[in-house]
């Protein structure tokens, strides 16, 4: 049986939460208020991820990134590879808010889209 | 150039605030903004985590700022760019001049029946924390670097050291490690961080940078560029303890050390600001002492969440926009009661600082900052002497704002009211 303190990042109020894996691998999470700091919990001690926010180069273009996100949360180790993955793109203008500039960012799965719209 | 309401400032305080006021009726609304586009720090702030309490979902900066951008432009609420106010002074019949000036128009003077102050807020600079040392490059504002890196692309330094821990700083200490930086360590003055426990954890705890609590910066080496900086304990007094240094070498310092509400503007109007948040004193309505002047945002008082600005903002706009129709009608507002709000033991202020119970809505929003880390304490609400609330507290923190709600019905019930006292307290009877 393991048991981790951990601090609740889906919102601003920081819920401490107490979280126990037993052998059986079965999580139990308390001290959370709310249904998604329970799913934390769980994530936390199984698997961690995160939403990565970033910035990419835009072609033709100095002096102007544009903002990013990973469209879901991707696994905790394959920050680095994402990051890495981001430094080889450049986004053509115009950019919508929510277009993909990367698919299947460092082979999670998951599209890395822009959190910026911007024009010419 | 004549309108019912100007709004100084496009952030998101502004953007809240035109909104609402055109909702509530107000016609003729300007939204006056000194950068060139719409949204105001949002635009820098690329990480996740805004729109929990507005949109119910996890949104960045400028996704956030896009929003109210997209239903500022569908209601087609004009907007100035590159337009930067430079005095607001009061007419003699109560209408308000704002001088603005801009490359088109040059120096320009707006006529409005009611101004909204949004402006924000600055970051306290090096020239304000004593830091000892030469002037090499290299020392930045965490925000500055923030900007550097969002939106111009450009890294700022390799070996950073980060002094103070507000949330600017701590998620500046993430974004640089992200971009390939060293973040050696986070230092902050007070036993305590003063940004959210969740960016402790998802930017520091991730990357394993250390936070080092009652240290400070007490040497910068380098004369041309920074080469290193010396860090040492303090004591209680935030005194540094001889002995406790440590030299860090490093080429760039970000100094996150506490945000100052920007009311130049409004000092020359004659706005009186509260010492403790450097923000205007407000009523119930958000508005000033100058009738007709309202404030709203980080200008008013700093935010942990933009969340909170909008729906502060969105209530100013309200009162602009009833204070504008008020005047047409030459109505009185409220019948002149105020109930004074009072910050005791442990509350640094509370927002507004006064009530009029005539003109209070069903219920009211009080919020505050407390003065230090309390743990399992009550946050007590006296009416004249009288308790009326008692809310147990696991964890009370600066760094973190409170709020309580006051309904309508517990005013009427002391008719007499004067004061509501405000304080935390150890024991709950």
């Amino acid at each position: 049986m393991e048991t981790r303190e951990m601090i609740c990042i889906n919102c601003p109020l920081g819920c401490i939460l107490s979280v126990s894996q037993d052998e059986a691998g079965e999580v139990t999470v308390s001290g959370n208020t709310c249904p998604r700091g329970a799913e934390y919990g769980r994530t936390e001690m199984t698997a961690p991820k995160r939403v990565l926010t970033s910035t990419v180069r835009i072609q033709g273009e100095k002096g102007r990134v544009v903002s990013v996100k990973t469209a879901s949360p991707v696994p905790k180790e394959k920050i680095g590879d994402c990051m890495d993955a981001l430094k080889e793109v450049e986004a053509k203008l115009p950019v919508q808010i929510g277009d993909v500039v990367l698919e299947n960012v460092a082979g999670t799965g998951v599209a890395v889209v822009a959190t910026k719209g911007m024009r010419l | 150039m004549r309108q019912d309401i100007v709004i100084i400032g496009g952030g998101p305080a502004g953007l809240a605030a035109a909104l609402a006021a055109k909702e509530a009726g107000a016609e003729q609304i300007l939204i006056l903004e000194r950068d060139k586009e719409l949204g105001g720090i949002l635009n820098q702030c690329i990480h996740n985590g805004f729109g929990l309490h507005t949109f119910k979902e996890e949104l960045t900066g400028p996704e956030y700022a896009a929003r109210y951008i997209a239903k500022v432009e569908q209601e087609k609420i004009p907007f100035l760019l590159e337009t930067i106010v430079i005095d607001i002074a009061e007419a003699e019949d109560g209408e308000k001049a704002v001088t603005a000036m801009n490359r088109e128009r040059g120096l320009f003077v707006i006529r409005a029946k009611a101004v909204i102050l949004a402006m924000g807020c600055r970051e306290r600079p090096r020239g304000a924390l004593n830091i000892p040392g030469y002037r090499p490059a290299g020392i930045y504002s965490a925000g500055t670097a923030q900007r550097y890196v969002n939106i111009e692309g450009r890294m700022p330094g390799k070996e950073v050291v980060i002094l103070g821990s507000g949330d600017i700083g701590l998620i500046m200490a993430r974004r640089m490690t992200l971009e390939g930086a060293k973040v050696k360590a986070v230092a902050e003055l007070m036993p305590y961080s003063g940004g959210l426990k969740r960016n402790i954890v998802q930017c520091l705890d991730d990357f394993g940078i250390p936070l080092k609590l009652s240290h400070t910066v007490v040497d910068i080496k380098g004369k041309k560029r920074v080469e290193g900086i010396t860090l040492a304990q303090v004591d209680e007094n935030r005194k540094p303890i001889a002995g406790t240094e440590e030299y860090i070498p490093c080429d760039t310092l970000l100094l996150s050390c506490g945000l100052l509400p920007e009311n130049e503007l409004s000092m020359n109007l004659g706005v009186s600001l509260n010492p403790a948040t450097s923000g205007p004193y407000v009523n119930e309505s958000l508005e000033t002492n100058i009738p007709g002047v309202f404030a709203c945002g980080n200008v008013l008082h700093v935010h942990d969440l933009v969340d909170y600005v909008s729906e502060e903002a969105t209530a100013a706009g309200k009162y602009a926009a009833a204070y504008v129709k008020e005047a047409a009608e030459t109505a009185c507002a409220g019948d002149g009661t105020q109930i004074c709000l009072e910050a005791a033991e442990g509350v640094r202020y509370t927002v507004p600082s006064t009530i009029s119970p005539s003109r209070m809505e069903d219920t009211q929003l009080i919020r505050f900052r407390v003065a230090d880390v309390y743990k399992e304490v009550f946050l007590k609400v006296y009416f004249d002497g009288t308790p009326i609330i008692s809310q147990k507290k696991r964890v009370l923190a600066p760094g973190e704002m409170e709020q309580i709600r006051l309904k309508k019905e517990q005013l009427q019930a002391f008719p007499d009211l004067k004061k509501i006292t405000i304080r935390i307290e150890k024991e709950a009877g």
